[in-house]
């Protein structure tokens, strides 16, 4: 895998756009998911996850072909998210339930009997309350938390995607596991 | 009973794989005597279970294509060598077809001069060839880059290349008047008359061996 994955960024370096579109392709669903994950709410995941890809695109050259591609592209899309969390401002999604509601979100507000495939799956309250956690860790938390058991990567690879030590690593995810257990024992 | 506060670190060190062989074992054996840490321990599994059965979200449909849309133009080279590199029969024909346009070009500057087929009873005057009246021409006449008048009698084709031709009231023509103006015509004239050689090739090769 990394080694097509090399061969395609060496093409990219060369100035072959359509070569990137197979990176894209391999690593779509996993920056989208770590995106999702950080930010729980899949437009914002989808903007950020694009911003990734084109951050990665635009500083190729700066990327050292001798390391993994995706601890490098995976600390684009997670430094991406912690900025997007700090910027966020009290703002309304559509995602978000509407205040005094039970479940309704502001989707019952659009006209619209076109639901996603996606939602339907994801309209499992189980996922959604863990989402509602995860969500809820703080940002420090949330990223290792979801590196480990979202994307499982080792305690090393974190360490590296986040350009942390690794006792501080290991503190965190040790930190988010006693705080996702407290919100979610009872689930 | 107030557990060692090691224990929750040690429950740790099991969850990161990275609890050494006599930390585990001092571990089971509070857990065994330890209903509140068994608790604990089980809360801190069932939650990694529940944050890892939340995985597996696909990313929306276009991703890709959206993302190619976004990314800055690449440069030009690179897009029509790789051109080149996916259409390597097109490559090939318009490159034959570059030469050949060359070629025919570069005939057709050569020859601005006026010609004429060599028939002894013509008579050129500056860019006009005359056929005189009362003159009878045997055999096809072709003008290039000239004009032809017509007095007297042609037995056979008449080809005006690059020019126009004008007939006499006494003038005769027993073949064909053909005048070619642009240089498609032209180009066509020459396709026309080598089809027109390589079929009285054949039919001269015919009527030999029938001879």
């Amino acid at each position: 895998m990394e080694t097509i994955v090399k061969k395609r960024i060496k093409q990219v370096l060369k100035g072959d756009q359509d070569a990137y579109a197979e990176v894209v392709e391999i690593y779509k669903d996993k920056v989208f998911q770590i995106c999702y994950r950080m930010l729980g709410n899949r437009h914002e995941a989808e903007d950020i996850a694009q911003e990734a890809f084109l951050r990665a695109y635009v500083n190729i050259a700066s990327f050292n072909i001798d390391l993994k591609f995706s601890t490098w592209l995976y600390r684009i899309a997670t430094n991406l998210c912690i900025d997007r969390i700090r910027k966020k401002k009290p703002d309304y999604y559509l995602d978000a339930e509407v205040a005094g509601t039970d479940g309704l979100n502001m989707y019952s507000h659009i006209a619209s009997d076109a639901r996603l495939p996606e939602d339907d799956v994801e309209s499992l309250e189980l996922q959604e309350t863990i989402q509602r956690e995860i969500s809820k860790l703080p940002e420090k938390y949330r990223s290792v938390i979801v590196l480990k058991y979202i994307e499982e990567l080792s305690l090393n690879e974190i360490s590296e995607t986040l350009d942390l030590p690794l006792g501080t690593v290991k503190t965190r995810i040790h930190r988010g596991r006693e705080a996702l257990r407290n919100q979610l024992r009872y689930v | 009973m107030k557990c060692p506060a090691e224990m929750v670190v040690y429950m740790h060190e099991y969850l990161d794989e990275e609890i050494s062989a006599e930390h585990e074992k001092e571990l089971r054996a509070h857990l065994q005597n330890c209903g509140e840490c068994q608790t604990h321990f089980h809360e801190l599994k069932k939650t990694i279970a529940l944050v890892q059965s939340t995985s597996h979200i696909q990313a929306p449909e276009n991703f890709t294509a959206n993302v190619m849309a976004k990314l800055p133009k690449e440069k030009r080279k690179v897009g029509v060598q790789r051109w080149f590199r996916h259409h390597p029969l097109l490559t090939a024909a318009s490159l034959f077809l570059v030469l050949m346009m060359g070629s025919v070009a570069s005939s057709w500057d050569q020859d601005h001069q006026l010609s004429v087929s060599k028939q002894p009873n013509l008579v050129v005057q500056n860019d006009k060839v005359i056929v005189p009246e009362g003159e009878v021409v045997k055999g096809d006449v072709v003008v290039k880059n000239g004009d032809l008048e017509i007095q007297g009698e042609i037995e056979g084709n008449v080809t005006v290349i690059n020019g126009q031709q004008y007939m006499a009231s006494a003038g005769k023509v027993t073949g064909e008047i053909e005048e070619v103006d642009a240089i498609f015509e032209w180009l066509w004239y020459h396709i026309k008359t080598a089809a027109k050689d390589a079929v009285n090739v054949f039919e001269t090769g015919e009527t030999d061996k029938e001879k």
